[in-house]
């Protein structure tokens, strides 16, 4: 497992408990309280680290290897999946996963951005950023989904839409443009999640939805902060300054009324206990499928547009 | 320097001259202009009279909204619309310099409230809604200002029943307000699927240069996408591609005429061809009265 800088004083820490039950053991010594009370020591040092993380190092814990991805919680938190592949126009993207299953009691269609944990994974799934293609057979599946009056789900863990010549010459703004639109017409309720990454119009191509939720140590901007420091400062070693400044966490986007809830990592971020992150998640999920699943299309539509209409602050 | 570093520096004079092209020297006198395209020197009132088009080689100089208006709209018919909303700065952005001060400069250059102008007016007779973005005010990028006079623009053609236009010129999403530009896309892009609904005809002109946000959002959503020639379009900027797929790209990558090759783009226009090809559309698009 990778360890970031800031988990490093932990991983010692625990290292270090882990020595003195060994010691314990062999020597047959009681030190049962000791262990007790530095095992408190180590937890509470942990809630105070996790608590004063600067944006730039949850961005790390968003990017981390191990995150959880599409994939895995898909298996944790669906049954009976299945994937729907292609757009029906000559590609299968990647990057881009989707398909049909059950949360629950409930028939859903769900969709995600996917990203591979090593690097062969990651050239499979393009490091998650999808091809025009990818929004394309999303584009599919939400149809499929409005069709046979399904919620739709998505999760999006995503760097942002491949720039490349084909991306380009099959149309990638187009793309993004068209599920926006559409998106605004569903007549099903939409859930969209940030699990990771959310950059750019990459994400908000899967997230027109209404209701947003980030998991807490995910982001979601307009452009990187690579980027934007490369762009705005000129100087790409300013990511840290340029991600304060852009306000990217999940409690900026609450404040700014932009997502509806905020999903509580386990300590230490959604890499560390993969089967609560999951139950979590799929908490929040069925609780907005029950709030939404009877509200009739029209109310649905209306709100939906309504809501993103109101988005944005200007002087007047 | 190494060789690398070099081609390097070449890379970015390129595109740095590339980028000079699509505006004229006045720095050679009051009377005179220059032609980046083809260095021809111009008197400034024949480059007017033409349109902004280089007399000689025939390339398409950046213009702004508002001799964008003057070209399209009959004289006298336009009326500008929700000019009153300007800029705020909530997340009290600051780069090397803060976002205050950049849009400040942005209104004194460019004497202008924000990056778009919209409003109704008459082409060749025919009423209709539009929204006109100017390239010159922090390079035409969509904050929560433009986003919202797009919207409104759009909002104004429902209420009236008429046709919307958007002539767009940007290098994308307003970063400086981060997420709510962003959410700008969704709201246009929400706005069209109005229109939509209520089968009102709505037509984009895509002008130099229109990328990133605006191209991925009411940009490419038009029922009939017109590119004015010379202008370049695209979603990820050309230095962003060759950065990552580190090769060089064609050289006419993004332009209106490889757009109209990949199927993207209804039909291209040159700029004295502008009006009179909207108002065609128009005009063919009308319903009978019954
Ligand atoms: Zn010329």
């Amino acid at each position: 497992m990778a360890i970031l800088e800031f988990e490093k004083p932990i991983v010692e820490i625990q290292k270090k408990i882990q020595e003195l039950k060994e010691i314990s053991e062999s020597s047959g010594m009681d030190v049962t309280a000791e262990i007790e009370t530095f095992e408190k020591q180590a937890l509470e040092y942990k809630k105070e680290v996790y608590a004063n993380l600067t944006p730039a190092q949850r961005l790390q814990i968003a990017r981390h290897a191990d995150r959880p991805t599409f994939l895995d919680y898909v298996k944790l938190m669906t049954t009976d999946f299945m994937e729907m592949h292609g757009d029906r126009e000559g590609m299968d993207d990647r990057a881009i996963i989707g398909g049909i299953a059950k949360i629950e009691d409930c028939s859903v269609v769900i969709i995600g951005t996917q990203k591979g944990k090593n690097t062969k994974e990651n050239l499979t799934y393009n490091f998650g950023m999808p091809q025009p293609q990818g929004y394309r057979k999303a584009l599919r599946l939400f149809n499929h989904a409005n069709k046979f009056n399904m919620p739709i789900v998505t999760l999006i863990d995503t760097p942002g839409a491949y720039p490349g010549i084909k991306a380009e010459e099959t149309a990638q703004g187009t793309a993004i443009a068209v599920n926006l639109r559409e998106m605004a017409k569903l007549n099903v309720p939409v859930i969209a999640v940030i699990t990771g990454e959310g950059c750019s119009g990459g994400a908000l191509g899967l997230a027109v939805a209404d209701r947003v939720y980030m998991l807490e140590h995910s982001y979601y901007t307009v452009i990187s902060p690579e980027g934007c420091a490369s762009i705005l400062w000129r100087d790409a070693s300013m990511a840290g300054t340029a991600a304060e400044s852009l306000k990217i966490t999940s409690e900026d986007l609450l404040k700014f009324g932009i997502i509806d809830g905020i999903v509580k990592e386990p300590l230490g971020g959604a890499h560390c206990d993969y089967e609560k992150m999951a139950n979590d998640l799929k908490e929040t999920i069925m609780r907005a499928i029950y709030e939404l699943r009877d509200v009739n299309s029209k109310t649905l539509r209306n709100d939906r547009y309504n809501k993103y209409r109101r988005m944005g602050v200007f002087c007047q | 320097m190494t060789v690398k570093d070099w081609f390097e520096q070449r890379k970015e004079m390129q595109i740095a001259r590339r980028d000079k092209e699509t505006r004229i020297d006045d720095s050679v006198g009051n009377l005179w202009v220059k032609c980046y395209h083809c260095n021809a020197q111009l008197l400034k009132k024949e480059v007017e009279d033409n349109m902004e088009v280089c007399p000689k080689c025939g390339y398409h100089f950046r213009i702004n909204a508002r001799t964008r208006i003057n070209q399209l709209f009959d004289e006298g018919t336009f009326e500008e619309l929700f000019g009153n909303i300007t800029t705020a700065d909530p997340l009290e952005f600051s780069d090397t310099e803060s976002y205050k001060k950049r849009v400040t400069a942005a209104r004194a250059k460019t004497n202008m409230n924000e990056a778009v102008i919209s409003g109704v007016g008459e082409i060749e007779g025919e009423l209709t809604a539009a929204a006109v973005m100017d390239f010159e005010f922090m390079g035409g990028s969509m904050g929560s200002v433009v986003g919202e006079k797009v919207t409104l623009a759009m909002e104004e053609a429902l209420k009236r029943e008429i046709p919307m236009i958007a002539v767009t010129a940007s290098g994308g999403a307003r970063m400086q307000e981060s997420i709510l530009s962003l959410m700008q896309m969704a709201k246009t892009s929400c706005a069209v699927a109005k229109l939509n609904e209520a089968g009102l005809l709505y037509i984009t002109v895509l002008t130099e240069p229109t990328f990133g946000g605006v191209t991925a959002s009411f940009a490419m959503l038009g029922d009939i996408i017109i590119a004015e020639k010379d202008a370049r379009i695209g979603f990820a900027g050309r230095r962003v591609i060759e950065q990552t797929i580190r090769q060089s790209l064609p050289a006419d990558f993004q332009t209106a005429s490889y757009l109209m090759k990949y199927g993207q783009i209804d039909m291209i226009s040159d700029r004295a061809g502008l009006k009179p090809m909207l108002a065609k559309i128009i005009r063919l698009h009308k319903k009978k009265k019954s």
